[in-house]
């Protein structure tokens, strides 16, 4: 019997199965066929690249799900060389795509990287992973070198550990980060105007992002196009963990409904709920697990696609418990910057705690309410925000249960082991909570 | 070649400027200075930061706008010119 | 007609140096109070910030008077280099010394708030730290030089000015204390609540496909394993 591939919706992990160096050159090659590069910066190959791929319609797989063509012909609009930073940071801790694809298929990384960095005429690639993450920095740096040895690269490959935080992933931080080693987002007012790394503009992209560049650069627009949804197309990398028999990452195309996905996974029969895009992202109530997972049909339904992250919560789960639990990680992870994140996202946290244990008083679900409308959109950056839709969420999809807590019963979940995984040991809270609190108080 | 005596050239959007407060949230360490001087304006949340109004400043406020940009100890109050079509 | 007489600039040089120097005190208890941040419906945070400003402002005019008349004065020698260079004066340096070293560092403060929106605010935090330094190192001046510290009326005034001073550092002190606590509470990430224990929740083993399960790369097993916590 052949080795197992994946069904007919892979892509990026098409490939052999079981033999230990799945990962290097030759079964990369063998795999998905020759790229060749240009010999030199050729204007027409690069303006027909960035034709390809906005044509494409390749959204960002990092979260943002912005247009890779635009982000592409901006960057390519501005007169210094650019430097392109490969985003493997993997902030959410409910995420391993980006593990998983590092590890299984690095070289369509590097292929999509110096893809990009060509048609923006960057010379530099700056790819950054997480630093307690040795695995993935070992698989990428044994990947780089073995082009290495094939010969001279035009670009210079680098590989940065910054922290592992949960801001550290987000793009501004990361810049913030190459720049003078210090992981704080910065308020940006004009987002079209770039990141810099020194004096030259940043290209941020997620590392799926690139993978999928990689195929595009091979195979065209329209092939890529053949999966997916009109606004979003092609295929995505989805984590399922929580009440699923085979966790893991997928490789699924867009607008698969959500249900479908999880079934792969093989899912429990009854769920309480299903967290969608991550800890930043929002709930989805079981009336709604037919939906697509696509952006827009999320949307359509008031949650949000994010990074591609689906948790299932087993009926007899209690969700309000869940969201307490990651409200306090995540007031934990904020940079400490910005009052309303590190003094509202700890109040919400306790809140939410006391309402799962029963002590609140009657108004503290009104009090959460009116806290995340005063947290939501008054940081430099978009982590309160997350906060805030997840809570809104949680609030909505567990109604019922919230105001069994608020009147002092226990919902049917209480008490049930939680799910959700966070990382294990205190946050650390390397200057960043503490200095600002610390700041207002001098 | 045609004379003008002045105004909007036809067919073109006369545009105003208009002045309006933002908050840089890394710089505002909560001193309220800004809620102080512009309450019509600015108000603080429950842990003394500003929650500002961004919309155009009223000619009759500018003055205590300008001050209240001025006097901020951490220069986190902004007055800055947004375009809006006449 | 006025004459100015050297008795004239002497008692002049005295006097203005006693009213900056109380002027000083009103600026330093100022600026104590508004750096905590306990403002008032009728006593606002920015009114008191620009009052401090204006007495300071008004320190230092005194402050330049009390230095012109100190030079000028031919009853004892000072100098015009003793003016900015510590302890350059003939006439008991030490003492004078400390009253230069007082005017470099108020002109230091009142410079670098002149350039506030050029510096950057660090900068100008970092300066205005050095004022604190101004106040003892001023009234050290004034009760070392002995030209009027042996009065009652100085002492009770020195007394009062010191009173005053240590006063409204105590004050700040237990301000920034209260604040710093509660700070630490919203730092600190202790739950007040247990939440139920964790499951040892499964970590993505790797790949899955349709329905087989998780698909063996073994590569990616591997490192995946290698990670774990």
């Amino acid at each position: 019997m052949t080795a197992m591939t994946l069904d007919a919706t892979g892509r990026l992990l098409a490939g052999p199965a079981g033999n230990g160096s799945s990962s290097d050159l030759a079964t990369h090659l063998a795999t998905h066929g020759p790229l060749t590069l240009p010999g030199r910066d050729h204007g027409q190959w690069r303006m027909g690249m960035l034709r390809a791929v906005t044509d494409s319609g390749l959204l960002g797989r990092g979260g943002g799900g912005f247009p890779s063509g635009a982000k592409w012909d901006a960057v390519q609009r501005t007169s210094r060389r650019p430097i392109l930073v490969v985003n493997a940071m993997e902030g959410e801790p409910a995420s391993a795509k980006d593990r998983v694809l590092l590890a299984y298929a690095p070289h369509l990384v590097l292929d999509g990287a110096e893809v990009a960095a060509t048609v923006v005429g960057a010379r530099e690639i700056a790819i950054c992973v997480a630093d307690h993450n040795d695995a993935t920095a070992f698989s990428i740096e044994a990947a780089i070198a073995e082009r290495g040895h094939l010969g001279g690269s035009r670009f210079t490959t680098t590989v940065h550990r910054p922290p592992d935080r949960y801001v550290s992933g987000e793009e501004s931080a990361l810049v913030s980060w190459l720049n003078d080693r210090l992981a704080l987002p910065v308020l940006r007012v004009d987002k079209s105007v770039p990141l810099q790394v020194g004096r030259r503009p940043a290209m941020v992209h997620n590392a799926e992002t690139l993978a999928q560049v990689a195929l595009i650069a091979r195979h065209g627009p329209a092939w890529f196009r053949r999966q997916g949804t009109q606004e979003a197309p092609g295929s995505t990398l989805v984590t399922v963990t929580g009440a699923v028999r085979y966790p893991g990452v997928l490789e699924v195309e867009l607008g698969t409904p959500v249900i479908d996905i999880l079934d792969r996974a093989g899912a429990d029969a009854a769920l309480s709920g299903v967290l969608v895009g991550g800890y930043g992202g929002s709930w989805l109530g079981p009336s709604h697990v037919a939906t697509p997972f696509a952006p827009a049909a999320l949307a359509a339904v008031g949650s949000t696609h994010g990074v591609g992250i689906l948790i299932a919560l087993p009926a007899g789960s209690c969700g309000i418990a869940e969201t307490a639990r990651i409200v306090r990680y995540m007031a934990g992870q904020s940079a400490g910057q910005c009052g309303p994140c590190v003094f509202g996202l700890p109040a919400i946290a306790e809140d939410l705690e006391q309402l799962w244990s029963g002590r609140a008083d009657s108004s503290v679900i009104d009090r959460i309410r009116s806290r995340s409308d005063a947290v939501d959109g008054r940081g430099a950056c978009r982590h309160p925000d997350g906060v805030v839709r997840l809570v809104r969420s949680a609030l909505s999809v567990f109604g019922d249960d919230a105001r069994a807590h608020a009147e002092g019963h226990p919902c049917t979940g209480h008490g049930a082991p939680t799910v959700l995984t966070l990382p294990s040991g205190p946050p650390a809270v390397r200057g960043g909570t503490a200095t600002k609190a610390q700041r207002r108080a001098s | 070649m045609s004379t003008r005596t002045g105004g909007t050239p036809p067919g073109a959007t006369r545009q105003r400027v208009a002045l309006r407060l933002r908050v840089d949230p890394v710089a505002c360490d909560a001193y309220g200075f800004c809620a102080e001087l512009l309450p019509e304006r600015i108000t603080l949340d429950e842990w003394g930061y500003p929650i500002v109004d961004g919309t155009p400043v009223d000619p009759s406020l500018l003055a205590l706008a300008t001050r209240a940009a001025a006097e901020c100890p951490r220069r986190a109050i902004l007055l800055e010119q947004v375009r809006t079509a006449g | 007609m006025l004459a100015i007489t050297s008795t004239t600039i002497w008692y002049t040089m005295r006097a203005t140096g006693i009213v900056a120097l109380v002027l000083l005190t009103g600026t330093m208890v100022l600026g104590l109070l508004t750096a905590g941040r306990t403002a008032s419906p009728t006593w606002p945070g920015f009114a008191r910030a620009d009052l401090h400003k204006r007495v300071s402002l008004l320190a230092m005019v005194f402050l330049a008077l009390h230095v012109l008349t100190a030079v000028l004065d031919t009853y004892v020698h000072v100098g015009w280099a003793a003016i900015i260079v510590p302890f350059a004066s003939p006439y008991r340096p030490l003492w004078t010394g400390l009253g230069t070293v007082g005017v470099d560092l108020m002109v230091a403060v009142a410079v670098s708030s002149a350039l506030r929106q050029r510096i950057s605010a660090r900068t100008w935090r970092g300066i205005h730290w050095l004022a604190y330094g101004s106040w003892p190192v001023a009234m050290a001046h004034s009760l070392g030089m002995g030209t009027d510290a042996s009065a009652v009326w100085m002492d009770t005034l020195a007394g009062l000015c010191t009173a005053a001073v240590v006063g409204a550092l105590v004050w700040r002190i237990s301000d920034h204390r209260r604040s710093r606590d509660r700070a630490a509470l919203v730092g600190a990430t202790t739950r007040a609540t247990p939440l139920p224990p964790t499951t040892r929740a499964a970590q993505p083993v790797g790949i899955v496909t349709s329905g087989v399960g998780p698909r063996s790369s073994s590569t990616a097993t591997r490192l995946l394993e290698k990670e774990r916590p």
